[in-house]
């Protein structure tokens, strides 16, 4: 037997997005902070897929697109093709791309999904305590772009547009250095004069 | 008031959930490998001897977002998750309070959220068999 019950608590109503407090979840567009304004980026030391240590402190002297994400989240993939790009576009003019996983299951999920995609820039897992350095990374992606004293020169919350980190790599390079792969052509200039 | 279920037969707990306006969630089948879907579990000890018979969640709406290929399936709004109990005959009448979670990984269009556990909890009273 059957008995069909209607009940509905009402205590549930609108609790399931307490966690959306702080944010509009809106596309969060940040310029290039004046160096004046920048904050020292915090250190971390964590593992990539082969257990070697990475630190962000090895990247000083270079500009660093640092970017929160995980495989569960749907905006974290759009980026992550214009990233590769990024990579291979402006990796030999001092530029790295350092992925932060923040999948629970760990490599188990974003080995595969990195060879996949073919992602050609360093990846590691990240942990509570590194998102925590990082004002708690409340919601994917998140992203850093950091000046070559391996200071936070921009931020952006939820998914931005690929010009968006074009014009932030362009000023922190410098607009010569830049300038032709920020018109679209990155990949002919990346060649350019090299044959 | 507390919801009725009789010992000695199989009743039905509906919970309702409602989103923020401009949230989704996956629904319990998503329409990805990756994503993570919607699961409301019961806390056993908490629940015996009362059973969980299934757990019936709403079909999905298919929704195409600007960052995903393909539509996925996701709940928003209001919508609805009922739990089959299976109560023995010995089950002890009077008020009872079941507790679970619900497990979901919300997104906007642009931001998506960890995946959290919500606390469910719903008051029943267990009347006898006859």
């Amino acid at each position: 037997m059957t008995s069909k019950l209607r009940f509905l608590p009402a205590l549930l109503a609108g609790a399931i997005m307490a966690l959306s407090c702080g944010s509009t979840g809106s596309v969060v567009r940040a310029a290039v902070k004046k160096e004046k304004d920048r904050r020292p980026a915090p250190n971390f030391t964590l593992k990539d897929s082969m257990g070697r240590p990475v630190k962000l402190s090895d990247y000083k002297g270079k500009v660093v697109l640092l970017n929160f994400w995980a495989t569960w989240c749907g905006p974290c993939k759009i980026e992550i093709p214009w990233f590769i790009e990024f990579e291979k576009t402006y990796k030999d003019k001092g530029f790295a791309v350092l992925g932060v996983s923040m999948d629970d299951e760990g490599w188990d999920v974003v080995k595969p999904y990195v060879e996949k995609t073919k992602i050609n820039y360093r990846m590691v897992i990240g942990d509570d305590m590194t998102a925590e350095l990082y004002g708690g990374v409340d919601s994917l992606p998140t992203s850093f772009m950091l000046d070559r004293e391996g200071r936070i020169a921009a931020t952006h919350v939820g998914l931005v547009s690929k010009s968006a980190y074009q014009n932030d790599i362009n000023t922190l390079f410098g607009a010569s250095a830049a300038a032709a792969p920020a018109a679209g052509g990155a990949v002919q200039v990346a060649g350019a004069g090299q044959r | 008031m507390p919801a009725r279920l009789k010992a000695g037969s199989t009743g039905e707990v509906p919970v309702t959930f409602r989103l923020a306006n401009g949230y989704h969630t996956n629904s319990s089948k998503p329409a990805d490998e990756y994503l993570i879907p919607l699961k409301l579990t019961w806390d056993a000890p908490a629940i015996a001897p009362l059973e969980v018979a299934a757990i019936d969640y709403p079909a999905g709406k298919m929704e195409k977002y600007e960052f995903s290929d393909k539509p996925l399936s996701v709940y928003s709004g209001e919508f609805v998750v009922t739990t089959r109990f299976k109560m023995p005959a010995t089950a002890p009448k009077g008020a009872r309070t079941l507790t679970g979670k619900l497990r979901y990984q919300a997104c906007t269009h642009t931001t998506c959220y960890p995946p959290k556990n919500l606390a469910v909890s719903v008051n029943i009273a267990i009347a006898p068999a006859q």
